[in-house]
């Protein structure tokens, strides 16, 4: 069964009353197993669970220290290319906007690279937006195979690509591959993705598994959440994870939490999720996957982030710049795709970790 | 429980109890420890026969609407099961075989790595193939991908009747494979299987602990209703003991 | 003429695999045979005839875990 045939299953499920049905005695029910269904998912991400945080928090706390021990990966993002041939009404790249679109050149690929060691960082996340033609095959193939010179790790959040095209990228170096679905709802998904590639909905769900398919190590998945009602929204995220968990042994699943955020072109979102939300959301998926990692960009604030550290959280970007390059100074300034709260160097971010009695990791693995 | 049947390839049984017919003091005991135990499928073996010896033919005390599941016992390669298997086809002891290929002469492991080579090859020829192994997922999960209509992962050696030793590993067999899976092996007493079924094991496969028991129809009675005692238990879906509440200090209070 | 059974070699004057059987004074009726690595049908064993070289195993179900 596909995930699609899996969600659709759910298209007459009536969420609203399920959620409203939920009682203390079943989310106390849920907190006692050790194996959570599908059903427990669900209270757990419901209104009554808000009341049983704590719990949760202690839980998934445990399981944590448990699955992972006290380290925290990390990474850094770079982005490659801002340009992009889809219109979607949540994200600072979108083409309607009228931002300062830049590519970066081999030579300045590098240059990054250069700076970015300097931080210590041996992960790097690369980003596109989507356009093939500004930013082909080639382009993406050559850009990893220069900073797999650099990186013990690569990975890539660029346009969905086909199996086949993974494996060559793979080839280069990428082991990586994070992808979201912005949102599992299809009306909606539909309403804010106007124009583009992106507005094929089968084709992006999809793409997570064409990732695993492909043999990279990494696939991490998500929803943005602000588009879609959130308690489904995370419902199906988690399910999207396990999907792939229980099909792709061999491949290390995690998922990321995405909030809309201010860059992202006045845009307001349908649906707020505070930061009760989020970490109900957090440790549910905690709770629900014990194995899967979680990743925290610098979307989230410093304070908030820190706090993450002890619910759930397993991998944390930092030192991030969400312009194009943005490391080494070019004087050449792009358009962001969101804003960062989280402004720590990776040098505070190590001392700020380290103090809270985590290690932090930089290098997990090579690629051979 | 009529609702819950256990489907393994092309057949529904009522029954989760297999036995096998190995060990008896006596052929004699077989037809009645099938009645009482109500087992529905029985293991054979194939063997070379003894010219000095009266020939007694197993098949003989098995009624005829027992499901015969022909294995493997004495291949030492994929090889020599896949022959076997084909010859107990032939013979007309249907489509089932439990692949057993045991080169490990001191404790009787199962040898994996031959069990998947003949699976793969044994399923591409339309039997029902039943792989006997030790405990492992990434073996399970090639012998999905391979054809295998359910997994035997084995609770403890065989004949030790240790109980479920692998326990933790068939727990993440049973969470993590798509087949039914049938605990061999080492299951002694009637409170091993029950344990096997709370586990969400879909059934077991019980013989020595039958077969050389004093009286092995109340012996297979006996375990039948361990099984359906713990079969019931698992679908009535126990809650597990909780852990008392750790005094930790909170994690969660700056949110209010 | 020498045929192997079993594994090993004899030798055997018989013609028919039947006449092989009921020789060494086995029930057919809980035999198995295979001969030069295929199965012989029991309507066939009268009429297969034994030649130098042959390899037989004969076979039965028994007691087995």
């Amino acid at each position: 069964m596909s995930f699609l045939e899996i969600i659709d299953q759910f298209e007459n499920f009536n969420f609203k009353e399920y959620f409203n049905s939920v009682s203390k005695k079943d989310i106390e029910e849920t907190l006692r197993k050790n194996r959570l269904s599908h059903y427990d998912l669900l209270n757990l991400l419901s209104e009554t669970g808000e009341k049983y945080l704590e719990e949760m928090a202690q839980k998934a706390s445990e399981l944590t220290v448990q699955y992972f021990g006290r380290t925290i990966q990390l990474f850094i993002p770079l982005y490659l290319s801002n340009y992009c041939t889809n219109n979607c009404i949540y994200c600072g790249f979108s083409v309607k906007n009228s931002i300062k679109r830049r590519k970066l050149t081999l030579k300045e690929i590098e240059r990054e690279a250069c700076e970015i060691t300097k931080t210590g960082m041996r992960h790097i996340l690369i980003l596109t937006g989507e356009a093939i033609e500004v930013t082909p095959l080639s382009y993406l193939k050559d850009a990893v195979t220069l900073l797999s010179k650099y990186f013990s790790s690569v990975s890539i959040e660029i346009l969905p690509l086909e199996i086949k095209q993974y494996k060559t990228l793979k080839k280069a170096g990428v082991d990586g591959l994070t992808i979201y679905q912005e949102v599992y709802d299809r009306k909606i998904y539909e309403k804010v993705h106007l124009s583009g590639n992106k507005k094929d909905y089968d084709f992006r769900i999809n793409t997570p598994e064409n990732g695993a398919l492909s043999g990279l190590r990494m696939i991490n998945v998500g929803t943005l959440f602000g588009l879609g009602e959130k308690r489904k929204e995370a419902f199906f995220t988690a399910l999207h994870a396990k999907y792939l968990r229980d099909k792709y042994i061999d491949t290390e699943i995690s998922i990321s939490l995405p909030r809309i955020n201010s860059a992202e072109g006045d845009f307001k979102p349908f649906c707020n999720v505070n930061d009760m939300n989020f970490v109900q959301f957090l440790m549910a998926f905690r709770l629900f996957l014990p194995r899967v990692g979680i990743t925290i960009s610098t979307r989230e604030g410093a304070d908030f982030r820190d706090r993450l550290l002890f619910l759930g959280a397993t991998r944390f970007s930092a030192g991030s710049k969400t312009e194009v390059g943005g490391y080494a100074l070019s004087g050449a300034e792009s358009g962001t795709q969101f804003d960062i709260h989280d402004n720590r160097s990776v040098d505070e971010i190590i001392s700020t970790i380290k103090s809270k009695g985590f290690q932090p990791v930089f290098k997990d693995w090579d690629v051979f | 429980m009529s609702s819950d049947l256990f489907k393994l390839g092309e057949k529904t049984f009522k029954s989760r109890l297999l036995t096998g017919t190995g060990k008896f003091a006596s052929k004699s005991f077989i037809p009645k420890m099938l009645k009482s135990s109500k087992s529905e499928i029985i293991t054979i073996a194939l063997r070379r026969i003894d010219f000095n010896s009266k020939t007694e033919n197993i098949i003989d005390f098995i009624p005829d609407d027992i499901t015969l599941l022909p294995n493997t016992s004495g291949a030492r390669t994929a090889g020599e099961a896949v022959r076997i298997a084909r010859i107990a086809r032939e013979a007309g002891c249907g489509n089932f075989v439990k692949i057993e290929v045991i080169t490990d002469m001191k404790y009787l492991m199962p040898d994996n790595h031959e069990t998947l080579m003949a699976t793969e090859i044994l399923a591409k020829e339309g039997f029902i193939v039943l792989p006997y192994i030790l405990p492992d997922l990434v073996t399970a999960k090639k012998l999905e991908d391979a054809g295998a209509c359910a997994i035997m992962p084995l609770g403890s050696a065989i004949g030790s009747n240790r109980g479920i030793k692998t326990k933790e590993i068939i727990e993440i067999l049973i969470e993590n494979c798509t087949m039914p899976i049938i605990i061999d092996a080492g299951i002694g007493r009637p409170s091993h299987a029950a344990e096997a079924m709370e586990m969400g094991a879909d059934a077991v496969l019980v013989n020595t602990a039958i077969a050389s028991a004093k009286d092995p129809e109340s012996m297979g009675k006996a375990f039948s209703l361990a099984v359906c005692a713990g079969r019931m238990a698992y679908l009535s879906d126990m809650g597990r003991q909780g852990k008392s509440a750790s005094a930790s200090s909170p994690l969660t209070g700056f949110l209010r | 003429m020498i045929i192997t059974v079993n594994g090993k070699t004899e030798s055997t004057s018989s013609n028919t695999i039947l006449d092989y059987i009921t020789g060494k004074k086995i029930k057919p009726e809980s035999l198995v045979v295979e001969y030069n690595f295929s199965i012989l049908k029991k309507g066939l064993w009268s009429t297969t005839f034994l030649k130098e070289n042959d390899i037989l195993e004969l076979l039965s179900f028994v007691g087995g875990g």
